[in-house]
């Protein structure tokens, strides 16, 4: 019935021919960039709801419930303090050497959660993104602001933290928000990157761990960040001083500290983390959307 | 084509569908028979690729229902995903008017949350507004029935029975206006008596959609829905047609 009817009534017509004539757009075609920002846009609403829908469901069978998201940065300061503060000493020659430790482990765990739960965001939601229409990108973007939720916690506790330690309030402080701002932006575009580069290699699910590790002894935070000075110089120095992270890191401490040594002026180190939030936040978004068609076949 | 004008509003081109299966524990498990197949470039066991849809063509017309017919495992889910979008082709194309919806069972929703926070989340992932939300969070529970032995909206997924979390599923997805519709197996799901008021419902979508496809195993909600219908075997179409006649040469396969 059907092929008489295409013969009779589009004569001579290939399908294609047809679906062009009657203006039908190819299903998986890959939206054009700004058509895709906005319609991620469009879904806002939908990324915060199902950001805040996951962070009730990951502590919706503990007793606590969302008292954990303050206990667990609290617990972890309470770790490093232990071992550090109380069973290592520390470095004694340097001033306040836990607010040093903390504020590096908690800079340093906002972009590691990131990471690993954006290497997650696809494969982890398969069901979903085969049963619905809904711009991918917001998979990755909610995981994202689900750390950044965290994160924000986090820093109330680590100021409280250094508050004990000793140091004062000052105006510097300030320079949280838009240190805030710059490393969200780049933990987005790290968590667009992975969640698309985790579902094409899923083995590099298995490698996360030992890089981050890896990474984590790179960029001073368990040790004072002048160590780099007495074993590097030049251009291998510069390089391992480049290093995103140890410049986040570096600008908290800046920002929370009286007395602190950094490897770079503040100068330096801002329009360095601004260079790589922009370069990596744009470029993440980027390869994500380039995927954007291929990530139901899974 | 003068005056009885149809407008086409799904076009399949020699569409083919493979999809990837990442399956642990296979054949060989043993990491020294994985190194071997690295070294030796064999194809990697873990991964296999379905090959589920095999140069399909079609045209399907404004107003039509189209029931989709096969044997578990033809194809056929897996045809309705394409054609909405959610899996890509692999080679050909599939041309489709507006954005098609899949109106399925299988919407994973999030089992830790209650049921109305569900809703809202399912409408947000379909695009609606908060307001919009707010507005039919009611009327979808209500439709659902899944409030009639006392408030279970305000109790995890996980503990519905899989008849009430799959009415709410079908629930969700039917609270939209589609201009393609793509119904995958919904009708079969829960009581009689929610069976009764979902297919008025999808009757209802109809006639606002362009055009509806129907994935079902029950025969007489196909005869009663599509006047057209396509046999899928092995992810080739056997036979395209008045639903009577298809249906005829397919009880003639299946008995056999």
């Amino acid at each position: 019935m059907t092929e008489t009817a295409v013969a009779s009534a589009d004569a001579g017509l290939s399908l294609k021919e047809l679906a062009r004539r009657n203006g039908l757009s190819a299903s998986g075609r890959l939206p054009s960039l700004p058509e895709y920002s906005r319609t991620l846009w469009a879904y806002r609403h939908f990324i915060r709801a199902h950001a805040s829908a996951k962070i009730t469901s990951s502590l919706g069978n503990t007793k606590l419930g969302s008292v954990w998201q303050v206990l667990t940065p609290m617990i972890n300061a309470g770790v490093y303090y232990v071992i550090f503060g109380l069973v290592l000493g520390g470095h004694r020659d340097m001033p306040n050497f836990i607010a040093y430790l903390c504020i590096g482990v908690f800079v340093f765990q906002f972009t590691q959660s990131v990471v690993q739960t954006g290497a997650n965001a696809i494969t982890g939601n398969l069901g979903l993104i085969r049963a619905l229409h809904f711009p991918r990108a917001s998979l990755p973007l909610s995981a994202a602001l689900v750390e950044i939720r965290n994160f924000i916690v986090a820093l109330f506790v680590l100021m409280g933290i250094v508050l004990i330690t000793g140091e004062p309030i000052t105006l510097q402080w300030l320079l949280l928000a838009p240190l805030l701002l710059l490393q969200s932006i780049f933990n987005l575009g790290m968590g667009l990157f992975m969640a698309r580069f985790g579902s094409k290699v899923r083995d590099v699910k298995q490698l996360i761990p030992f890089i981050m590790r890896f990474w984590l002894y790179g960029s001073a935070v368990l040790y004072p960040v002048t160590k780099f000075g007495d074993v590097l110089s030049g251009w291998q120095l510069q390089v391992v001083e480049a290093n995103p992270l140890l410049v986040f890191i570096e600008l908290a401490r800046h920002a929370l500290l009286e007395e602190v040594v950094l490897a770079n002026s503040p100068a330096v180190l801002w329009t360095e983390a601004t260079v790589w939030s922009l370069v990596v936040g744009i470029t993440g978004y980027l390869y994500f959307w380039r995927g954007e068609k291929g990530y139901g076949r899974g | 084509m003068a005056d009885n004008e149809r407008i086409p509003t799904v076009i399949a081109d020699e569409a083919h569908i493979v999809y990837k299966i990442h399956q642990a524990g296979s054949v060989s498990s043993s990491p020294l028979a994985s190194f071997k197949r690295l070294t030796t470039r064999a194809k990697n066991a873990n991964i296999r690729e379905v090959h589920a849809v095999k140069g399909v063509s079609f045209v399907a017309y404004k107003g039509e229902a189209i029931g989709l017919i096969g044997t578990n495992g033809s194809g056929k889910s897996t045809l309705l995903r394409a054609v909405a979008g959610l899996l890509p082709v692999s080679s050909g194309a599939i041309y489709a008017a507006g954005q098609p919806s899949l109106l399925g069972v299988n919407a994973a929703l999030m089992n830790e949350l209650p049921g109305d926070r569900n809703v809202e989340l399912g409408c947000l992932a379909m695009g609606m507004s908060p307001a919009e939300v707010q507005a039919k969070r009611d009327a979808i529970i209500e439709f659902s029935g899944i409030n009639d032995k006392g408030d279970f909206s305000s109790l995890p997924m996980r503990t519905y029975s899989s008849g009430m979390s799959a009415r709410l599923r079908f629930s969700i997805a039917a609270a939209k206006k589609h201009d393609v519709l793509l119904i995958d197996e919904a009708l079969a799901t829960g009581d009689a008596k929610f069976r009764k008021r979902s297919e008025a419902r999808v009757r209802e979508l109809r006639q606002e959609a362009g055009t509806v496809f129907l994935v079902s195993h029950s025969e007489q909600s196909i005869r009663d829905t599509c006047e057209r219908c396509i046999w899928l075997e092995a992810g080739v179409i056997r036979a395209d047609g008045p639903t009577g006649e298809v249906m005829k040469e397919y009880e003639a396969f299946s008995r056999r």
